[in-house]
């Protein structure tokens, strides 16, 4: 039988607030354990929850991003569950009325062309502490820290049709939420956490086949390979004439396998009402608009714009504007450079290949965007060729100085004299009559490989300096005379 | 007079005048204690070091001319609010050894207006109950005839200024908590309007209805507590973003011509004959000052003890989730594991009717019921703020019993849930619809207590208490105190 993958995703992200969602307290990564818990935070008895409004423009600014509806008015909600990690007894989520409603992303499908995938809505909510079931002998230990930082939840519909298309989706979230700036997107500190529903149906049945739930995922490689065992795992009881079971499992990476976590039949009723601690959240029209008018070029657009305003291809302008800091990186390069295309070449060639090689981030380069951009000028007006300014750059890394103070001091201006270059040519035609004998006498077909020989010659006797281009033409004068 | 006869207004003078100084009046009151509270168990905690301390400074404060008009008067506080470095037991066993590490903004404010704080008050076990017997300290006995509840959630509160251990005392309401047990002790009780305090750091039962307020002897010495208490709250998102009324200043006013709307619905089947005689001699004693009597109905005020017992057990089951035994409050001895720990902490540090309520309510917002009973409890409500809403355009200030009967025997009521419940039949309807409500004393009945129920508009606390005030200086019925007290 031929089968057919279903899968929506559920994306938590974590927002870049200062503060947590009800407290004062930072929400800065990686403080001793319970070092950030204020009363709030802890759960403490008679304490109440103050809204961070900086989360609900965050919210917002999403929302607008993926063209949805931001709702009036949206309601918190209790989720309620016992687990030591989760202080008051209850997670503040919303649930009937999330801040934002329906809205979709396009994303590029393995044969190219586009499609576009449904979010059913996004919702705010408190993240939880953490359990620590290491170093402490049979006990577990809880860090509050993480407890009460700000989640949008985003959740997608049914609508990927492989693991492949559920990772673009993902990938395209992730984009768009780094862009505006409401998520670091660090997915190791789990700024960035993905549950995947996956059913499987017969091909061309319109009824949805049972759901399992794949939880906390927390990279791009991982969903791809969990969705692949876990559709393999679903097609193997299918066949087997068994039955899929709603149920929540879990990924473990170093199996690669998912396993069972809990059933349906285990599954809390998390008897959610509305928070009476907190009022509807009312959201005005001119607050939106306020949102709207602060909102950063989404990826989408930074696209066409490298398309049409730096004549870039689009697989150029798709990697160059991939996160916002690689955007930002070129831009700041090329209008340095000015030369938009010679910038891309840079960026994404010489550049990413040593950021790639020592594995850093364009946001960790050692070579700033505008000293890069400063290179790209000294190419471009003929200082250096592209093979000298190669040795430039990996001065720059080394922390030597920027491109024009490398090439004084190495002395690498490219010999552009009309009169010292002709010189070189003729010292060369001199010493090497036999081979000019040869070249004379070539068929026309060998003679472009002939010639490298004496481009070669006197490239090395300028030390790399020479213009190219000027030996090139001058050679060709002398040698066809 | 004696030192605890004394109103708020008069204390404020004679301290001010240095007739008396807050330390001499302190330790007057801890000895009140020390002699009485034995018989009455008002107190589940007694501040003895902290309130000398802040009768010391408060002395300094008059010394120096800083005082306001509750400096250096001695108060107590329910066990529901917390208060820094001392224990806050709610009633409970689950937080018979829980040291508060702040302050509620009530205890901060009446601390801020330099009142001594001389204990925590004994209370229904997280304010559930209505005669003080859910107490895990054991009940409270009300003054008049000890022998008799002092009503509840408020029971220790009431009790301690009607037996004249503190001047005035803060109280919660939730159904009734600082109402009925005023009306059963004899003394002036006021919950405010939901939002005129803040509920930062009130042990919350149901969040919805919870509202702190004052409790005192009479309507003025109230108004004088509530201006400490009332105002906004940045830290609770639920109270109210008003300025606070001149309570005092108003309580002068003439009431001629008030509109008063007496219930119909409340003065019929249910009430305690005597109960309603006392409260007609009220209300003739309000028409002799000239107030307007005017008949009003609230057709839907018998739906509001089923719907509240939805709503708050709802609520109640989630606010009292935090107790697991994980961060604070009572742990079970040798937990095999976490469902072990949840189950025995919970078990034992959890009364029974505490328990029942957090049965209640976590199956009223079970899937598949949370339509039928959170949902339309919550309808309800609306009716009922709705019927509230348009007896107030045919009056001002509306009266009635405050509870169906006078004080009942200890254990009378403890094994029938049901005709507890009924004792705030009258009083929950007014925390349903978040508004605010008053219990002053009516003539005694059978020399027992009885409580008149004022309700007014929404944030009308000062005409509340004009009314309230003004009947207390024509009538002496809450200058009545009990034997031996």
């Amino acid at each position: 039988m031929q089968w057919e993958t279903v899968i929506g995703l559920e994306i938590h992200t974590q927002l870049a607030t200062k503060a947590k969602i009800f407290s004062a307290s930072s929400t800065e990564f990686g403080a001793e354990p319970n070092t950030q818990a204020s009363l709030i935070d802890l759960g403490m008895p008679g304490v109440l929850p103050v809204l961070n409004r900086e989360a609900v423009r965050m919210a917002v600014r999403f929302g607008k991003a993926i063209g949805a509806q931001v709702a009036e008015r949206s309601v918190f909600a209790r989720k309620n569950y016992f687990y030591p990690d989760l202080p008051k007894g209850y997670q503040i989520s919303q649930y009937e009325l999330p801040v934002v409603g329906e809205g979709s992303v396009e994303v590029m499908q393995e044969n190219g062309s586009g499609k576009v995938v449904g979010v059913t809505r996004a919702h705010l909510e408190e993240d939880a502490g953490k359990s620590l079931h290491e170093d402490f002998h049979g006990m577990t230990g809880i860090d509050l820290n993480r407890a009460g930082t700000p989640l949008l939840e985003i959740v997608s519909e049914p609508d990927m049709r492989s693991a492949k298309e559920a990772v673009a989706y993902a990938k395209k979230i992730h984009q768009i939420v780094t862009y505006i700036g409401i998520c670091d997107g660090n997915m190791q500190e789990g700024s960035f956490r993905m549950d995947a529903n996956v059913s499987i149906r017969p091909q061309g049945q319109a009824e949805l086949g049972t759901r399992a739930e794949l939880k906390n995922i927390n990279s791009f490689r991982f969903l791809e390979k969990a969705i692949n065992y876990e559709v393999g795992r679903q097609i193997e009881v299918l066949e087997d004439g068994g039955r899929v079971v709603q149920e929540t499992r879990l990924y473990d990476a170093d199996k690669d396998e998912t396993r069972s976590m809990r059933s349906k039949e285990e599954a809390n009723d998390y008897r959610y009402f509305p928070d009476p601690d907190l009022l509807p959240l009312q959201i005005d029209a001119a607050s939106i608009a306020e949102v709207v008018a602060e909102m950063p070029e989404l990826p989408d657009a930074r696209r066409a714009r490298f398309e049409a305003d730096y004549g870039l291809s689009a697989y150029d302008a798709d990697v160059l504007t991939s996160t916002r800091a690689q955007a930002d990186y070129y831009e700041t390069a090329a209008a340095a450079g000015g030369d938009a295309k010679l910038a891309a070449n840079w960026v994404m060639g010489e550049l990413a290949a040593a950021l790639n090689k020592q594995g850093l981030d364009i946001g960790e380069s050692p070579v700033a965007a505008a000293t890069l951009g400063g290179l790209v000028a000294r190419i471009k007006d003929n200082t250096i060729s592209s093979k000298i300014a190669k040795g430039v750059l990996a001065a720059i890394w080394a922390g030597e100085g920027d491109a024009d103070a490398i090439i004084e001091a190495r002395g690498l201006r490219q010999i552009t004299d009309s009169g010292a270059i002709e010189a070189l040519v003729d010292e060369v035609l001199a010493v090497n009559a036999e081979q000019v004998e040869n070249y004379r006498n070539a068929d026309a077909s060998k003679q472009p490989k002939m010639l490298g020989f004496f481009v070669g010659q006197i490239m090395k006797k300028s030390q790399g300096k020479a213009n190219p281009q000027q030996v090139n033409a001058l050679l060709r004068k002398k040698l066809e005379a | 007079m004696e030192l605890h006869e004394q109103s708020i207004a008069q204390l404020s003078r004679r301290l001010g005048a240095g007739e008396v100084s807050s330390t001499e009046l302190t330790t007057h009151m801890l000895e009140r204690i020390r002699a009485h509270d034995a018989a009455l168990n008002c107190f589940i905690t007694v501040t003895e070091e902290t309130a000398l301390a802040q009768a010391k400074t408060a002395d300094e404060r008059i010394a120096a001319g800083q005082a306001g008009p509750l400096t250096g008067v001695p108060i107590a506080h329910k066990d529901i609010f917390c208060t820094l470095d001392v224990r806050t037991s709610c009633g409970s066993r689950m937080l018979e050894n829980f040291m508060s590490p702040y302050d509620a903004t009530v205890v901060g404010k009446l601390q801020q207006a330099g009142t001594v704080m001389l204990g925590k008050t004994n209370m229904d076990e997280f304010a559930m109950g209505s005669s003080n017997e859910t107490s895990y300290f054991g009940p409270v006995r009300n003054p008049w005839d000890t022998g008799t509840v002092p009503g509840g959630s408020s029971g220790g509160s009431a009790a301690a200024v009607a037996a004249r251990l503190c001047v005035a005392a803060t109280g919660t309401d939730t159904g009734g908590s600082i109402r009925q047990p005023a009306a059963l002790t004899g003394i002036t009780g006021l919950k405010p309007t939901y939002g005129r305090c803040s509920r930062w750091g009130m042990v919350a039962f149901a969040s919805s209805l919870d509202q702190a307020g004052p409790m005192a002897r009479s309507a003025e010495d109230v108004a004088f507590m509530l201006a400490g208490i009332a105002g906004f709250d940045e830290r609770d998102s639920t109270s109210a973003q008003r300025p606070v009324d001149d309570y005092a200043g108003a309580l002068g006013n003439d009431i001629r011509g008030v509109r008063i709307g007496v219930v119909r619905e409340f003065m019929g089947d249910g009430l305690d004959a005597g109960v309603g005689a006392s409260v007609l001699a009220a209300v003739e004693e309000l028409k002799r000052l000239g107030a307007e009597m005017v008949e009003i109905s609230l057709p839907n005020a018998g739906l509001s003890v089923p719907a509240y017992y939805v709503v708050a057990p709802a609520e109640c089951s989630s606010n009292l989730a935090r107790f697991d035994g994980v961060r604070y409050g009572h742990r079970c001895e040798d937990p095999k594991d976490l469902e072990d720990l949840y189950k025995r902490s919970r078990s034992e540090g959890f009364g029974a009717e505490v328990k029942r309520r957090i049965m209640i309510g976590t199956y009223a917002l079970s899937a598949g019921y949370y339509d039928a009973y959170y949902l339309k409890a919550q309808k309800v409500r609306q009716l009922i703020a709705d019927d509230f809403r348009q007896a107030f355009e045919k009056c001002d200030v509306i009266v009635g019993p405050t509870a169906p009967g006078t004080a009942f025997r200890l254990g009378e009521k403890a094994d029938d849930p049901v005709s507890m419940y009924l004792q705030d039949i009258y009083t929950i309807a007014v925390n349903l619809a978040g508004l605010p409500g008053m219990s002053i004393p009516a003539p005694a009945s059978d020399g027992m207590p009885v409580g008149l129920q004022l309700i007014g508009s929404y944030f009308d606390e000062a005409r509340l208490l004009n009314v309230a005030h003004q009947l207390q200086l024509a009538t002496d019925w809450h200058r009545q105190r009990p034997a031996g007290f």
